[in-house]
């Protein structure tokens, strides 16, 4: 039997994380069929068709499915799932809303948030905050599984050309309507898949001090992440938190200051290559998990830090 | 306007998880447990409505062993009038919960259910939305903010983008974020008059719901660990380590 993975997009681009769920779904089966729930996304079909990974595109398009609301996308899916073993999607907000609702109704148990495929039917998954690795087997008969994105390699995009297949829309819930989306554009990597990122906490004491850490991301091309207490004091939205309810990075350096390193915090960093800390607090837990660590006071040592970086002759970007 | 509001026992957010050495799982006895933190939220969330006139009764509702009666104690002590604790011994995973919660939603008729968006033990992230696609409800996950209209509610939901706004027709579940609300503490006199309110219990295996798990643990293990780091004593000696040490700038 085939796999289908569920497409995250925004009728224009494929969202980045499913790029890593198909490395992911891939790896429990290679008949990959993808199916894209959209309205007027014929090049975001285009794109997932020239994934090499992907053997087939399940394309279904209706202007009800012009924004994401689960329930639809549910009927959507209920509508062709029979015919695949494993249902899978990203481990995001995006998969985390869908997918029990989904899984509920085909009367299986899912396996949330999977780090490790072991075979078809066994996963690796972190639970308690990453404090601990669960392996677990499903004895479902069908599977419904997410995937942490931040765990798996994106998938090659160039060179594939899968059959892309038109198939049909479900019912509109009537119950649920979107209203709106207040995204925040920036041009900095996003947080999720960058490769430096610097993260602030409580020591910035104020929203206008994360410009602070705004000036080293800028010259380190980095995203910017906060702890949840920085979100939660209002010095930043939350689109930029980091932890067990936040987001999970994986950067190849993560760079804390003035975050203390709570259990919930480390559960969303402390899987990044390397781990730099920089806190006044010299027995702060997140040193426990720093490759680097800078006993100082952010105030004094971020300007310093922009100032020894602005002396480097190249910086990798 | 009912609210129903499902609550979990787990152990405290502050405790040091420790595995079991067999393999079996992580140690609970003698362990701080408590409710799982965005339960809080969500009790509240309802204590707040009806505060604002809006709803007349709330009922906290948990599944589980026992002790599990102790995170509805405490959700009266905040401010629900009523309990129902459903009794089932051993792992009970989300989807079995949404089932025996179905029954009590069936049995009570609420307008609406509040819980937490993600339990902190399991990090599963699933009974809210497997309980609204089993009663065909609407679903607003991870709710930061919640309006109540007269048939509706306007919900602020945290998304990887930022924030966006559904609008969901009554009943409804909402599953709430840590931001919802900032959780109040029970005051002594409270704590001593939720001690009289009802809790009603009910054996899940009278439910007619199977419980048994769908999901084997083969084995539950810590994480790698990661190799001790050093101090530096400066800005220049961190940057001079990233550059040629780490070589990651």
């Amino acid at each position: 039997m085939s796999v289908l993975l569920i497409a995250e997009h925004n009728n224009k681009e494929v969202k980045p994380f499913t790029l890593n769920a198909i490395t992911a779904a891939s790896q429990i089966d290679e008949d990959l069929h993808v199916m894209l729930i959209g309205s007027k996304a014929d090049d975001v079909a285009k794109s997932l068709s020239e994934v090499p990974l992907v053997k087939k595109v399940l394309h279904i398009d209706h202007e009800i499915y012009e924004n994401y609301i689960a329930e639809n996308y549910t009927a959507a899916i209920l509508k062709h799932a029979d015919k695949y073993s494993h249902i899978i999607c990203s481990a995001n907000t995006f998969g985390k809303n869908l997918m029990p609702r989904v899984a509920a109704l085909l009367d299986i148990s899912q396996v949330s948030d999977i780090i490790k495929v072991i075979s078809p039917d066994t996963f690796l998954r972190p639970i308690y905050a990453g404090n601990a690795f669960a392996t677990v087997k499903s004895n479902d008969e069908k599977k419904c599984v997410t995937i942490r994105p931040t765990s798996f390699e994106a998938a090659e995009t160039t060179g594939g050309s899968a059959e892309i297949e038109k198939i049909d829309a479900a019912d509109q819930n009537e119950n649920t309507k979107f209203i709106n989306r207040e995204e925040i554009k920036s041009d900095r990597p996003e947080l999720g898949t960058a490769r430096i990122v610097i993260s602030g906490g409580r020591g910035l004491q104020s929203g206008e001090n994360f410009k602070l850490i705004t000036d080293v991301a800028d010259k380190l091309n980095a995203a910017i992440g906060a702890s949840r207490a920085a979100v939660d004091a209002g010095y930043i939205t939350n689109e930029h938190q980091v932890g067990q309810t936040g987001k999970v990075v994986v950067p190849d350096l993560y760079i804390a200051v003035g975050i203390s390193g709570a259990i919930q915090h480390l559960a969303g960093m402390k899987e990044s290559k390397v781990i730099v800390a920089i806190n006044k607090d010299g027995e702060a837990p997140i040193f426990s998990v720093a490759d680097y660590g800078l006993e100082a006071d952010l105030f004094e040592a971020l300007p310093q830090f922009l100032e020894e970086l602005n002396k480097l002759n190249t910086i990798q970007k | 306007m009912k609210i129903l509001v499902a609550v979990k026992r787990v152990i405290d957010y502050n405790v040091q998880i420790r595995v079991k050495e067999d393999g079996s799982g992580v140690v609970t006895d003698n362990v701080k447990m408590s409710t799982n933190p965005p339960d809080d939220n969500a009790i509240e969330e309802a204590v707040k409505i009806k505060e604002s006139g809006k709803a007349t009764e709330i009922i906290a509702v948990t599944v589980g062993e026992e002790k599990a009666q102790e995170t509805v104690r405490k959700a009266l002590a905040v401010g629900a009038d009523r309990g129902i604790h459903v009794k089932v011994d051993g792992i009970i995973e989300p989807l079995a919960v949404s089932k025996i919660l179905k029954k009590i939603v069936e049995k009570e008729n609420p307008d609406l259910v509040f819980m937490g968006k993600q339990a902190i033990d399991d990090d599963c992230n699933q009974t809210g939305q497997m309980l609204a696609a089993h009663l065909n409800w609407p679903q607003a996950t991870f709710a930061s903010k919640i309006e109540v209209n007269d048939k509706s509610l306007q919900v602020t939901r945290e998304v990887d983008e930022g924030l966006e706004t559904i609008e969901v027709n009554t009943p409804a579940i909402v599953t709430c974020d840590l931001r919802l609300n900032e959780p109040r503490y029970a005051s002594l006199p409270n704590i001593m008059k939720a001690k009289k309110k009802p809790i009603e219990q009910i054996n899940a295996s009278d439910l007619g719901v199977d419980t048994n798990p769908r999901i084997e643990h083969i084995k539950i293990e810590e994480p790698p660990k990661r190799k001790a780091g050093i101090k530096v004593a400066s800005v220049e000696e961190l940057v001079q380590k990233l550059k040629n040490e780490a070589k990651v700038i």
